[in-house]
C-alpha cells in the first residue's frame, strides 16, 4: 500500500529524515510520534507524495512515486484521505460542498443522502450550509476529516488532527478515526500528544512509531 | 477549437465552481479585453479603410490623364484646339474635355479660397482624359503633341499614383500589424491576470491538488473563467468601437481622407470577428498560465 525502503529527505543540504524503512499494510493503525520539528509531517507528505525522497524508495500502491506522473498522483490521492492540523478549505463553497469536493473534482456524482449521513457522523448536519470560516477549530477538523473519508479511501493520514482541539473534541475525532479502521481503512495519526495515544488503547492495536534524530524507530511495544 | 466551444456549451460544472467568484484579476481582464477589442475595431477600420483608399486611387488614376497646356495667352486656344484634334485621333481614349474656368476656380479654391479671379491669373489650361479599358499609348501621343502642340505635357498620374497607392498599402500593413499587436499585447495582460489570479487562489489549487484533482480539471476551472471575462470584455469594446466608428463624420460632410475611416456594407461585418478571436486568445492565454503555475504545485 505505502513502502518505504531506506528513504531519505534533504533539503537545503541538510537531511531531514534518513534511512527509513516502513511498510504500511491494509487495516493498520499507527501512531507517529517525535518532537515538533522531527519530521513527523514530511513523512506524512512523503506518505501522499507532496514529497519526494532524495534517496530510497517509495511505493505507493505499487508504484514507483518518482515515475508517477501528475495523472497518477492526482489519482493515487484519491485513495488517501489527509487531515492537516490547518485544514485548509475553499472558503467560498459551503461546508456540504467542501466535504463533497473529492467527488466533485472527479466528475462523481454526490449523493445527497450519504452527504448528509457523513455530515451526521461528524456532528456537522447543522453547519452544512455554513462556510468555512464561520466554523470553530474543532468543527474545521471534523470537516476536514469528513472530507478525506468521502472518497472511502483505503488510507487516512492526520497531521496533528487533534492539535487545535479540547480534549473532549480529541477524544470525538480519535473514535471517528478508529471506527473508520474498524471498516477497514488503514490510519496513521502524527501526534505528539501521549496522552491521545494512550486513550486509543482501549479501543484499537496500533503500532506506534517515532522519529528521532531524523530515523524511524519503533517506540516501545505495540498497543 | 473544440475545447474552446465546450468552454461556452459545457455549462457551470463544478470546475466553474471551484474557483472564488470575484477579485481584481476579472476587473483587469474584462477592461483589458474591452478596450484592447476598441483599438482593434479601429485597427480594423483602418485597414480596411486604407485598402479600399488603395484600391480606389489606383482604379481611377490608373484610367486617367491630365494633359497640361502651357503657352502665352495669345496661343492658348490655338494649341488647346490642336490638343483636342489629337485627343480625337487617338486610340485607347473614351472621352475628353477641356476644363472650364468655373472648373479651374473649383480645383484651386482649396488653396486659394472662394474669391479668386481666374481670369486675371495665367493659368495654363487643363484637358481631363479618361482612357478605356486598353489604355493610351503614352509615349506615342507625347511624340504628337509635342509636333502638335509645343506647349502640352502629357501626365498619365504614374509619377504619384505609385507613391500614394503604396503610402496606402503601407497604412494597410499597418493596420494589419496593430491588430496582431493587440492580440499579443491582449494575451500578455491576460496572461498576466490569469497568473495573478493562480497565485491569489494558490490555496485553492492545493487544495485541489490535495483532493486528487488533476491539473486538467484545475486549469479548465480558471481557463473558463477567463475565456468568458475576455468574450464578455471584448463584445463590450467591440460593441463601443463600432458605435465610435459608426459616429465618425459623413466624409462628405468634410471630405478629408481621415473621413473615409470606417467599414462599407459587409465590411460592417468584419468587428464581429474579434470577440471570439478575443475568447480564443484568453483560452490559450489562460491555458498557458495555468499549466505554468500547476507544475510548481505537486
Amino acid at each position: 500500500m505505502i513502502e518505504l525502503q531506506n528513504v531519505a529527505m534533504s533539503y537545503g543540504g541538510g537531511d531531514l529524515l534518513s534511512e527509513m524503512s516502513l511498510k504500511l499494510v491494509p487495516g493498520s493503525f499507527h501512531f507517529l510520534t517525535g518532537p515538533s520539528g522531527a519530521g513527523k509531517t514530511t513523512f506524512l507528505k512523503l506518505c501522499y507524495a507532496e514529497l519526494l525522497p532524495s534517496t530510497g524508495v517509495l511505493a505507493l500502491f505499487g508504484q514507483d512515486a518518482r515515475a508517477m506522473t501528475r495523472d497518477q498522483i492526482a489519482e493515487m490521492r484519491q485513495k488517501i484521505g489527509v487531515v492537516h492540523q490547518d485544514c485548509q478549505f475553499l472558503d467560498h463553497l459551503s461546508v456540504a460542498e467542501n466535504v463533497a469536493l473529492p467527488l466533485s473534482v472527479t466528475g462523481r456524482a454526490v449523493d445527497h443522502g450519504e452527504l448528509a449521513e457523513l455530515l451526521s457522523w461528524v456532528g456537522l448536519r447543522a453547519q452544512s450550509s455554513a462556510l468555512p470560516p464561520q466554523l470553530s477549530g474543532g468543527e474545521r477538523q471534523r470537516a476536514a476529516l469528513a472530507r478525506a473519508v468521502m472518497m472511502s479511501p483505503e488510507v487516512i493520514l492526520a497531521d496533528e488532527p487533534t492539535g487545535n482541539l479540547d480534549w473532549e473534541m480529541s477524544l470525538r475525532l480519535l473514535n471517528l478515526l478508529v471506527e473508520l479502521n474498524r471498516m477497514g481503512k488503514t490510519v496513521v495519526i502524527a501526534t505528539h500528544d501521549l496522552n491521545l495515544i494512550r486513550a486509543a488503547k482501549s479501543q484499537v492495536s496500533a503500532r506506534v512509531l517515532r522519529i528521532a534524530n531524523r530515523r524511524l524507530q519503533l517506540a516501545g511495544a505495540d498497543l | 477549437m473544440g475545447r474552446v466551444l465546450a468552454i461556452f456549451t459545457g455549462g457551470a460544472g463544478p470546475a466553474a465552481r471551484v474557483v472564488p467568484p470575484t477579485g481584481f484579476t476579472a476587473r483587469l481582464t474584462l477592461l483589458t479585453a474591452a478596450a484592447m477589442a476598441f483599438l482593434a475595431v479601429f485597427a480594423l477600420a483602418l485597414s480596411l479603410a486604407t485598402g479600399r483608399l488603395a484600391e480606389r486611387w489606383s482604379e481611377a488614376l490608373a484610367r486617367s490623364a491630365t494633359i497640361r497646356i502651357s503657352a502665352p495667352a495669345e496661343q492658348l486656344e490655338a494649341q488647346t484646339r490642336a490638343v483636342l484634334e489629337v485627343l480625337a485621333t487617338t486610340p485607347g481614349i473614351e472621352s475628353y474635355r477641356a476644363l472650364d474656368a468655373d472648373e479651374m476656380k473649383a480645383l484651386l479654391q482649396p488653396w486659394f479660397g472662394p474669391d479668386l479671379p481666374v481670369d486675371a491669373l495665367p493659368l495654363p489650361q487643363l484637358v481631363e482624359i479618361t482612357e478605356t479599358s486598353a489604355g493610351i499609348d503614352a509615349e506615342g501621343l507625347r511624340l504628337r503633341l509635342s509636333a502638335e502642340a509645343p506647349g502640352a505635357l502629357l501626365d498619365d498620374h504614374a509619377r504619384w499614383r505609385r507613391p500614394l497607392v503604396a503610402a496606402a498599402g503601407r497604412l494597410r500593413l499597418l493596420g494589419l500589424l496593430s491588430l496582431v499587436l493587440i492580440g499579443g499585447a491582449m494575451a500578455g495582460m491576460i496572461t498576466l491576470a490569469a497568473q495573478a489570479a493562480l497565485a491569489a487562489n494558490a490555496q485553492v489549487i492545493r487544495t485541489l491538488r490535495l483532493v486528487g484533482a488533476r491539473d486538467a480539471f484545475i486549469a479548465r476551472a480558471f481557463v473558463r473563467r477567463f475565456t468568458l471575462r475576455g468574450l464578455g470584455g471584448a463584445l463590450i469594446g467591440t460593441a463601443l468601437g463600432m458605435a465610435a466608428v459608426a459616429a465618425q463624420p459623413a466624409a462628405d460632410e468634410a471630405g478629408g481622407f481621415l473621413t473615409g475611416l470606417g467599414f462599407a456594407g459587409a465590411g460592417w461585418l468584419w468587428p464581429l470577428v474579434i470577440p471570439p478571436l478575443a475568447a480564443a486568445v484568453a483560452f490559450g492565454a489562460t491555458q498557458f498560465a495555468a499549466f505554468r503555475v500547476l507544475r510548481e504545485v505537486r
